[in-house]
């Protein structure tokens, strides 16, 4: 149970203000998207929650104690490209997460250890839709099986807080549909809380449970550089998405076994019987 | 049909591939059967048979003084020195470069340093080598290691900065230690580099080899080839010339081959 909390941060790039003061707070098992438009700043947050980079002014907390100054294993992250290891098979990028973990001199694991953790790393990349892969190469594999690779070397170690930075931005429409139902089972079957910075709106109101909007509130050119951008939206999805939960309301929202929740866009699904709807109850 | 777009079938290339080497056949040919039918003696530009007897000789029969098929003899020397210099250079390559490309204070420390040294003309220093280490085999694989390293070092270096910022950030976020990130991110993706470093060095490596071998030594192919040029012995020459060149592209083919082979993602990740 992580919770992450975000105070009076700013950043600054010499002269340019990046971020202006932004205080947030994540509960435990959130789904946050960050949108915004390009440049407002939201993949620096991101990078700031990672220990990539760091804030100005301000601090984040993960449970009450302030982040590592360097990334560590508690953060995962998956970047929109260069996530896996071009060296390493499919199964050797996820093995890997557990060698790095373990053998501090070696970074191989050998015997016992070793094919309990490649048993682990097969069902991991089972889980992800991979099963068949585990020898390929990540250049063999199209955009899409990558980053569900990088998904699940993300999460064989466990990490409390997983960070995505556009990680679908560059899958057509329909990979895309597939991996999001894929990473909304991620989210319920895994104890973390996901931060995913997005410039698709759908994407994130179809994934997260809350929304989070950077922008910038003055843009003239001779006011840009010292203001930062400040959070203009602070949406909490309805109905409420729970983690490892199926959301009553809908019959959509958490579990693995759903494939679809409708996008904002979709014509709307039939919910079943709802509570306004009197006739129906008592039938 | 613009130029950009003519391509040409594989029959095609490779007619145009030998067609270089047939013509420089060619002229050689008909300039030495020219010279030759003025003055049989000529040594300018011997006769194809003249320069079989001469490999003949060369490699194949025992020379007199020493009973040393002389090629041979030339050739083990001369790599033996080349590989030494190799080997060396590649070690010292690899950990400075490797350390020069990870660590930003090793950078601070010893960026400007290689750079300036690798702009030391080489041939400059072998007069020094050869005072303080003699004309042994020391001063000679010396020429050669301080010839490429800088390059080396420097190419790695680079090759190390250039993997993707993104991989490193990932490894840190897996647990990894520096020497982890060393050990299983960036050494095995700087392997197949090096390897292709290592051909483009290839070339400055024997010029390096045959300077050395021309001033001071008493084997080597470089040796042979200056010695001889005393009594005008094209019939040598030319064939040292093209074995030289022949060992040379055998090592890059080499290395190409086994840079497939070891590193079979390394093709189509780049």
């Amino acid at each position: 149970m992580t919770a992450i909390s975000v105070r009076h941060l700013w950043k600054e790039y010499g002269d340019q203000i990046v971020l202006e003061d932004i205080c947030l707070d994540f509960a435990p098992r959130s789904f946050v998207a960050l949108v915004g438009p390009s440049g407002c700043g939201k993949t620096t947050f991101l990078r700031i929650l990672l220990s990539q980079e760091h804030a100005t002014r301000g601090e984040v907390l993960i449970d009450g104690r302030p982040i590592a100054p360097e990334p560590d294993a508690d953060r995962g992250v998956v970047f929109q490209r260069y996530s896996v290891f071009p060296h390493l098979t499919v199964l050797g990028n996820v093995l890997l997460a557990a060698e790095l973990a373990e053998a501090p001199l070696s970074g191989r694991l050998f015997g016992a250890r070793r094919r309990q953790a490649e048993e682990e790393a097969r069902a991991l990349i089972a889980e992800v839709g991979l099963k068949g892969a585990e020898d390929k190469y990540p250049a063999a594999l199209s955009g899409g099986m990558q980053q569900r690779l990088a998904l699940a070397q993300a999460i064989m170690r466990k990490p409390k807080i997983l960070l995505l930075d556009e990680p679908f931005g560059a899958l057509d429409p329909g990979i895309r549909a597939d991996i999001h139902v894929l990473m909304k089972a991620l989210w319920n079957a895994c104890e973390m809380s996901v931060v995913m910075v997005t410039h698709d709106l759908r994407e994130a109101f179809t994934l997260a449970t809350r929304i989070i909007a950077f922008e910038r509130r003055r843009n003239r050119p001779e006011e840009a550089a010292r203001y930062g951008a400040t959070v203009a939206k602070d949406i909490e999805v309805w109905p409420k998405r729970i983690a490892g939960t199926r959301n009553p309301a809908t019959g959509v929202g958490g579990s693995p076994d759903t494939p679809h929740s409708p996008g904002r866009d979709d014509p709307a699904t039939s919910s079943g019987t709802g509570r306004d709807d009197p006739a129906l109850k008592t039938a | 049909m613009r130029l950009i777009n003519v391509r040409p079938d594989r029959g095609t290339a490779l007619v145009l591939a030998i067609l270089p080497f047939a013509l420089v056949i060619l002229a050689y040919v008909l300039g030495s059967a020219e010279r030759l039918a003025l003055n049989p003696d000529d040594k300018l530009l011997p006769s194809f048979g003249t320069i079989g007897d001469a490999i003949v000789k060369m490699a194949f029969t025992a020379d007199n003084r020493t009973g040393d098929y002389l090629l041979w003899s030339d050739t083990a020397a001369s790599l033996g020195r080349l590989l030494a210099a190799l080997a060396i250079s590649t070690a010292v390559a690899l950990v400075v470069g490797v350390l020069i490309g990870m660590l930003p204070a090793v950078r601070a420390f010893l960026a400007p340093f290689v750079g300036m040294v690798s702009m030391v003309p080489p041939l400059a220093l072998l007069p020094i080598l050869f005072i303080v280490m003699g004309l042994g085999e020391e001063s000679k694989i010396a020429l050669i290691a301080i010839g490429i390293t800088p390059f080396l070092i420097r190419d790695l270096a680079m090759r190390v900065e250039e993997l993707p910022h993104e991989q490193l950030i990932k490894a840190q976020t897996m647990g990894a230690s520096s020497w982890l990130i060393a050990l299983r991110v960036v050494l095995p993706q700087i392997a197949p580099r090096l390897m292709d470093a290592l051909r483009l060095s290839l070339g400055p490596a024997f010029l390096f080899l045959i300077a050395a071998e021309a001033i001071a030594s008493d084997s080597g192919l470089g040796y042979r080839i200056f010695l001889v040029r005393r009594y005008l012995a094209m019939d040598v020459i030319l064939p040292y010339v093209a074995w030289i060149t022949l060992l040379a592209v055998l090592m890059d083919f080499a290395l190409v081959k086994a840079r497939r082979l070891i590193f079979p993602w390394f093709g189509a990740a780049k």
